[in-house]
């Protein structure tokens, strides 16, 4: 499943990340790489962006973004 | 004496600036990275060491937060191009205690820059109460680097972190410690070892020049291309590649370095951190229930912003009016000193209400710069863009670009300042653009007037707001229009870190808004100066000799006070309309004449783009009521209800919310978005738009 489809306080373990070379290195500067843990904290109102939680950063992402990136869920 | 040269840097919102602060109490030094609007702080002060009193003579320059060593963000580039390439002895990278997994990814990438490095684990203090316990020893030697716990609040190890620079200083060679999985340790060490056989030459260590060679760096490439060695040493780098590639089951090796630094990070963390007691929630995850809350979020930060702006136009109204009268009175008085002639009306009437009208601003500005220090120090900033993203998005805006919008209200000049929270270059430069159609607070005596003279004082206030609402909705969808049509290309993604909430310290946000208040002064200020001489000069010459002294005359045998005005105020008139300024308003009016303008109105358009102030006193002078009149001046509002028709002075209020602010706000743009070119386009733009939409309207009413 991908991060998107995750729903608040869910958690999921990256498996693949589908992005551009210079998206990916953004998100594994922030912590956000294959086998890390993620979990997603909140959603804005409209639902088009959400906030995860890697390691010991929390990170805000638009929805579409969030698509890129495939979990499974714990 | 020695001179030391440190490089600090660090991932963003590590505490580096509160650090740099509690390291030095030398005043900082700011300016900007060559080329790029980038803020660099430096600071320069003295150091004696315990061990032997050598004084040293340290000079920190601060770099931009970076995330890594990439290409990303403006700031990153910066980061990224002065550790590879600048001259310096050693780095100190700042690290978050709280956050060391991600941080010392970063470290990672500056250990395999070959250069020194000092690691200060900074707000340690704050780790300790989150029950982060770190063990700086083994953290030392895994990372090959001396780690020093500091903390700005309390001052804690400030002291050490100074006697580890000098310490590492003085070593000689120095190689780190960063270790790659073994596969790749083999490469390089067969790489290292060919080297060594081959005694080869090079100011760069062996086992960097390895790694380097590994990563395919291409300027490391360049350099030993034309080297004899080379014809050996490709295959051996050939077959080291494919091993890699075999083991890593991928050809990506940049990748292939990431996870590595990522393993590093993630093995160190876990031989030097430990986590005595989970707290289960901190302070900022219990404060963003409430703040990033669906429902609740947007209508706190609504508060939060009208409480910004309520204090910046209420409490900054009241030096404003004390600022105004003070320049008013060294008018008077210069007028006094140098006489009724051309050198006191220079003074008098161009430079001092010129530049009295740029420092006014400044209550307002420091108040809003505050306010905006506040927001972005104590994290609050980056909840906004998680907020109203969504929003914003849909027309080619980001989360961020609200409050510099929000501000534009006020006025322009402090908007476009508000813009550098903006790290996309093209959102920026969307967000700059329309800016503008924020109608600000100089705007207003104009729509005052116009709307009292046309309309009843029930509906005015009502007529006020559409203009306002409508002004804005038209920059949204500008900004849909520049983002389809001018700054096309892809979506930059949205990935924002949303740091911890903290309380900034009151030196810090003082520096901030210090020096933002220096610039705003000295860089306006100058030009201010320059323009306000020039439109004086635009407006009072040529000098007609003999038409002053047969007024002269007049006024002097004028049988009442009330006809010696009205002849000052015809003299002014035909002395304006002879004047460059009057000229030029002839000059424009065929080009306004498709929307209604007369030659006075086009003159008010013109001299507007100094200030939309001047827009009201223009057209006092223009219309014969001489210049001191304000937007509640009954006469002036009777005269233009009988001299211009309905359909112009619709036309006319379309077309002064719409083109360029003003002449202080101009300069401004052109800082903030890089480029002259920029200014030529936003002039361009704007005065197209104005001009299409104020035909349209001066049409649509003339039809009704």
């Amino acid at each position: 499943m991908l991060l998107s489809e995750l729903k608040k306080g869910e958690e999921g373990v990256i498996k693949k990340i589908n992005a551009s070379k210079s998206f990916k290195n953004r998100l594994s500067s922030m912590g956000i790489v294959v086998k890390e843990i993620v979990k997603l904290k909140e959603y804005s109102l409209a639902k088009s962006t959400i906030e995860v939680k890697v390691s010991e950063s929390y990170v805000a992402l638009r929805l579409k973004e969030a698509a890129l990136i495939e979990v499974e869920k714990l | 004496m020695q001179k030391l040269t440190i490089a600090l840097a660090g991932q963003p919102n590590v505490g580096k600036s509160s650090l740099i602060n509690a390291i030095s109490s030398s005043r900082l030094k700011v300016g900007n990275f060559s080329g790029v609007t980038v803020e660099k702080t430096e600071v320069t002060f003295k150091w004696c060491d315990d061990i032997s009193c050598s004084e040293y003579d340290m000079h920190i320059i601060d770099l931009p937060g970076a995330y890594s060593l990439s290409d990303y963000t403006i700031e990153e580039k910066v980061t990224k191009s002065f550790i590879q390439s600048e001259e310096y002895d050693l780095i100190v990278n700042v690290v978050d205690a709280t956050n060391l997994q991600r941080n010392l990814l970063f470290t990672a990438e500056l250990l395999e820059s070959g250069k020194k490095v000092v690691v200060a684990l900074n707000m340690i203090d704050e780790a300790q109460k989150e029950g982060i316990k770190i063990d700086e020893k083994i953290l030392s030697e895994i990372l090959g680097a001396p780690c020093i716990k500091t903390s700005a609040t309390d001052h804690t190890g400030i002291d050490a972190l100074k006697n580890a620079i000098v310490e590492v200083y003085k070593k000689d060679q120095y190689v780190s410690k960063l270790k790659y999985s073994d596969h790749i340790e083999e490469e390089i060490g067969k790489i290292v070892n060919f080297f060594e056989e081959k005694r080869y030459k090079n100011d760069i260590p062996y086992r960097i020049l390895a790694i380097r060679l590994l990563q395919e760096e291409s300027e490391t490439y360049k350099m030993m291309h034309d080297d004899p060695i080379w014809i050996e040493l490709l295959p051996l780098i050939r077959s080291s590649l494919e091993h890699i590639y075999i083991h890593s089951d991928s050809k990506d090796i940049e990748q292939i370095f990431k996870d590595e630094h990522f393993a590093f990070a993630k093995g160190a963390k876990m031989e030097a951190m430990e986590i005595s007691s989970m707290r289960a929630k901190n302070l900022t995850q219990k404060i963003d229930n409430i703040l990033i809350n669906k429902f609740l979020g947007i209508p706190i930060f609504l508060f939060f912003m009208w409480g910004l702006f309520q204090l910046t136009f209420t409490l900054g109204a009241i030096p404003v009016d004390i600022i105004d009268e003070f320049f008013a009175s060294i008018g008077e008085a210069a007028k006094g000193v140098f006489g009724e002639g051309t050198l006191g009306s220079l003074i008098g009437d161009g430079i001092v209400p010129g530049v009295g009208a740029v420092v006014m601003f400044l209550p307002n500005i420091i108040i809003l710069f505050i306010g905006i220090a506040l927001l972005e120090t104590t994290g609050y900033m980056s909840r906004v863009a998680f907020l109203l993203d969504g929003f914003f998005h849909r027309f080619g805006l980001h989360g961020k670009s609200f409050i510099p919008l929000v501000t534009g209200f006020g006025c322009s000049v402090p908007a476009y300042m508000a813009a550098r929270t903006l790290k996309n270059e093209r959102e920026r430069l969307i967000t700059l653009f329309i800016i503008g159609f924020m109608s600000c607070g100089a705007r207003l005596p104009v729509y005052v007037l116009f709307v009292g003279a046309f309309f009843s004082q029930e509906h005015a206030g009502s007529i006020l707001f559409f203009i306002y609402i409508s002004g804005a909705l038209f920059g949204l969808v500008a900004a849909k229009v520049l983002k389809t049509f001018v700054f096309r290309g892809e979506n930059e993604p949205f990935v924002m870190e949303m740091p911890k909430y903290r309380l900034p310290s009151l030196r810090l946000i003082w520096h901030t808004v210090y020096s933002q208040a220096k610039s705003y002064l000295k860089k306006a200020g100058t030009f201010i100066l320059a323009a306000s001489m020039l439109i004086w000069f635009a407006s009072n010459y040529p000098k007609n000799e003999t038409l002053a002294q047969e007024y002269q005359v007049k006024i002097e045998q004028a049988t009442s006070e009330q006809i010696a005005l009205e002849f000052e105020n015809e003299f002014n008139k035909i002395s304006l309309e002879n004047s460059y300024l009057g000229k030029t308003g002839y000059v424009l009016e065929p080009f306004f004449e498709p929307l209604g303008f007369d030659w006075r109105m086009s003159i008010a358009i013109a001299t507007g783009l100094a200030a939309k102030e001047v827009v009201v006193s223009t057209m006092g002078v223009l219309y014969s009521l001489g210049g001191d009149v304000t937007e509640n001046n009954q006469g002036l509002m009777q005269m233009i209800k009988k001299e211009i028709p309905f359909a112009s002075a619709i036309s006319f209020i379309v077309f002064v919310m719409i083109y360029l602010p003003c002449l202080a706000a101009s300069m401004v743009f052109v800082r903030e978005a890089g480029s002259w070119k920029y200014l030529v386009y936003l002039f361009l733009f704007t005065t197209v738009t104005a001009w299409i939409m104020s035909f349209i309207v001066y049409r649509v009413v003339l039809a009704l």
